[in-house]
């Protein structure tokens, strides 16, 4: 796969369709893989990479890309997409400026999954027949693919490609997805048990923002929470609370613009799930105001910033809040 | 060497936490370790590190220094420092015992920061060697020697037992303070490991990483290089890296309205913030690549340049495992090395 979309960017440079491309670039180790702009065949031959741990999803680099002249390139997993739809749809992104390449997207690997069967000094992972052969300074050890898989890429809920101007290999469908499944443990949770569950998660936080800036919804020119003047900026918490709180407002306020891509969680430093918070507003939206996936298309009108006759009275929203 | 078997290592910390606050690095649920205050029957993490660094103990993320209390047109200010509990931070690393030599220097020289020497003071920092590096350390790049670390006592294990030697008077008190679980033993074992986890360094792949071509004398070569674009380039601005960097000391002072009052407090800052070095007139770093620079500029040249050729990273490797863009110092010197 690797060597067709490097073909592809190349041709595209050549052909002067795009003039630079967003991929990967390959890292230090195995696993430590950066993306990044090329600007060259050279470029592109000396460092592109598309493997197992390329499971950054580029398409928020868009919003700072397509402010530039030229078109760029950007090869996007059909999760990617999604989160593109949605920058176009709230006109984050110039369309126009981009040339969409949908490629095959995971399952990816997590690298601290491999790392938490206490294997260390990682040198190479090679994935053979989905047993994953670690070569590390200790020797090689052997671990099945299956338990070293992403998160994000466990739960997939589509292999489609919403948005595109060519695809490499075929498109794949809209899954049947298992990711409320842990939503619905949090809601069957009595109120104690679940706010015990949240405290311990978000008590972990170090407040790095990473969450937020690597969201493809989040892309306010200046958030209010770094904003001095807006009297809410928080760069340290006034109460044991306060970093709960951020967390919840981040969710309201991507609530029926999340894709549900998974970033917040792969990213977080101290593994917070971070994007059940988000699938629980997605589960919500989808029995309150009927089913509805942010980033599907680029013209429907998203279910809260929508009013219609058929929606849910306000008190129905209340009584399901009431324990 | 005073050895303690390590079948009896519950009974050493409950000594030691009979006579003062232990912390250890212990692994949460989620299998990542942090260090916590020692509780009966908590296991020591065996992982090479913890997430977050053990800086926490003396500059922690958020204190208050001040308050002030309003009655009409009085102001009453309060001066909170209190003198803080003697504790002991028990399995410290190597790089992270070399980060508080940094941290030292730019607390403890004149003016000295009362909160962070008080905790100093009060703080005996036991270390433990490593026997298991990973391939993102770098701390020999440092000349850090984590088969011999640094703190006020040191320690070691060869898989049976836990070797003392004090590098410090506050160390010599640790020892002396558990010295009737202690014996005198041979270390041929020890000798052994030592000897064992010194190939291993010799082998990680960071091993020739040199800071031969950094330092104070080096700001015009790297300030205005043509690198520091499409190294920034991804960087996200978040404060990952900084936050887990055990020697990043920067900090924001602000005022907490309580409303009769204030609370004046400091709390971790980071330069990838975009408000970090905001003052008045503006802010003389307006995109992210040159707060990235700043960074790294920070710890390869203008810290040494101020401290004796002390670098600013004592490659402990966190921010490589953790940056979500896997964008990170040694990433940087590779690239941006003039020689």
């Amino acid at each position: 796969m690797q060597e067709a979309i490097i073909n592809k960017a190349k041709q595209l440079l050549a052909d002067g369709t795009v003039d630079r491309v967003i991929g990967w670039k390959k890292g230090e180790f195995a696993y430590d893989i950066t993306p990044a702009v090329f600007g060259s065949a050279e470029e592109i031959d000396a460092d592109f990479v598309y493997d197992d741990f390329t499971s950054a999803n580029v398409s928020k680099y868009l919003v700072k890309e397509t402010k530039k002249e030229g078109k760029v390139l950007v090869f996007l997993k059909p999760c990617d997409t999604y989160s593109l739809n949605q920058l176009i749809k709230e006109h984050r992104v110039d369309r126009e400026k981009v040339y969409v390449v949908g490629i095959p997207g995971g399952p990816k690997l997590d690298i601290e999954k491999i790392k938490a069967k206490g294997i260390s000094g990682i040198l190479s992972v090679k994935n053979e027949n989905y047993t994953l052969k670690i070569e590390t300074i200790y020797g090689e050890e052997t671990m099945p693919f299956s338990e070293a898989i992403l998160d994000k890429c466990a739960s997939c809920k589509s292999k489609k490609h919403v948005v595109y101007d060519e695809l490499i290999g075929e498109d794949g469908e809209v899954l049947e997805s298992n990711r409320f499944d842990m939503v619905e443990q949090l809601e069957n949770m009595t109120a104690e048990e679940r706010y015990n569950f949240w405290r311990e998660q978000l008590s972990k936080c170090i407040r790095c923002n990473a969450c937020r800036n690597v969201c493809p919804a989040c892309t306010c020119e200046k958030c209010v929470f770094d904003n001095p003047t807006s009297g809410v900026e928080n760069k340290a918490a006034s109460d044991s609370f306060e970093e709960n709180m951020f967390h919840i407002i981040r969710a309201f306020h991507v609530a029926g613009r999340c894709t549900d891509c998974g970033e917040c969680s792969r990213v977080c430093p101290q593994n917070i799930p971070l994007h059940l918070l988000n699938r629980k507003f997605i589960k919500d939206i989808n029995s309150l105001y009927g089913e509805y996936q942010a980033g599907e298309d680029t013209t429907s009108r998203a279910p809260l910033t929508n009013y219609t006759f058929d929606d849910c009275e306000a008190s129905i929203v209340h009584e399901r809040g009431v324990e | 060497m005073l050895r303690i078997s390590l079948d009896k290592i519950d009974e050493l910390f409950e000594a030691v936490n009979s006579q003062q606050a232990l912390y250890i690095p212990t692994d949460r649920k989620d299998g990542a370790a942090e260090y916590k205050k020692y509780e009966s029957g908590m296991k020591m993490s065996n992982k090479l590190n913890t997430v977050r660094s053990a800086k926490d103990f003396f500059f922690p993320q958020t204190e208050n220094l001040v308050e002030f209390k309003m009655e009409g047109k009085k102001i009453e200010v309060k001066d909170i420092r209190e003198e803080s509990e003697d504790f002991v931070i028990f399995g410290v690393r190597a790089c992270d015992a070399r980060s508080f030599t940094i941290l030292d220097k730019v607390y403890l020289v004149e003016p000295v920061d009362s909160f962070y020497k008080n905790r100093r003071d009060h703080g005996t920092v036991v270390t433990m060697a490593c026997t298991r590096p990973s391939e993102t350390c770098f701390c020999q790049t440092f000349g850090i020697d984590p088969t011999a670390p640094e703190g006020d006592a040191a320690c070691w294990s060869d898989g049976s037992f836990l070797y003392f030697k004090a590098n410090t008077d506050k160390g010599q008190k640790f020892i002396d303070s558990i010295s009737s679980l202690l014996d005198d033993g041979d270390t041929a074992e020890l000798d052994k490991a030592i000897e064992k986890t010194k190939t291993i360094m010799s082998k990680l792949p960071l091993a020739n990483l040199s800071t031969e071509n950094f330092g104070g004398d080096k700001l015009n070569e790297y300030f205005n290089s043509d690198k520091w674009g499409e190294l920034s380039e991804s960087c996200l601005g978040c404060g990952t890296c900084t936050f887990v960097c055990p020697t990043c000391q920067c900090y924001d002072i602000k005022d907490f309205n309580t409303g009769d009052g204030i609370k004046r407090f400091r709390c971790w800052d980071s330069c990838m913030y975009s408000d970090f070095t905001k003052m008045a007139h503006g802010n003389p770093r307006l995109t992210q690549l040159e707060r990235f620079r700043q960074r790294f500029m920070h710890k390869l040249v203008y810290f040494p340049k101020n401290n004796e050729g002390e670098f600013g990273c004592v490659g402990c490797g966190r921010c490589l495992s953790k940056c979500p863009i896997s964008m990170n110092i040694v990433k940087v010197m590779k690239a941006l090395e003039v020689k």
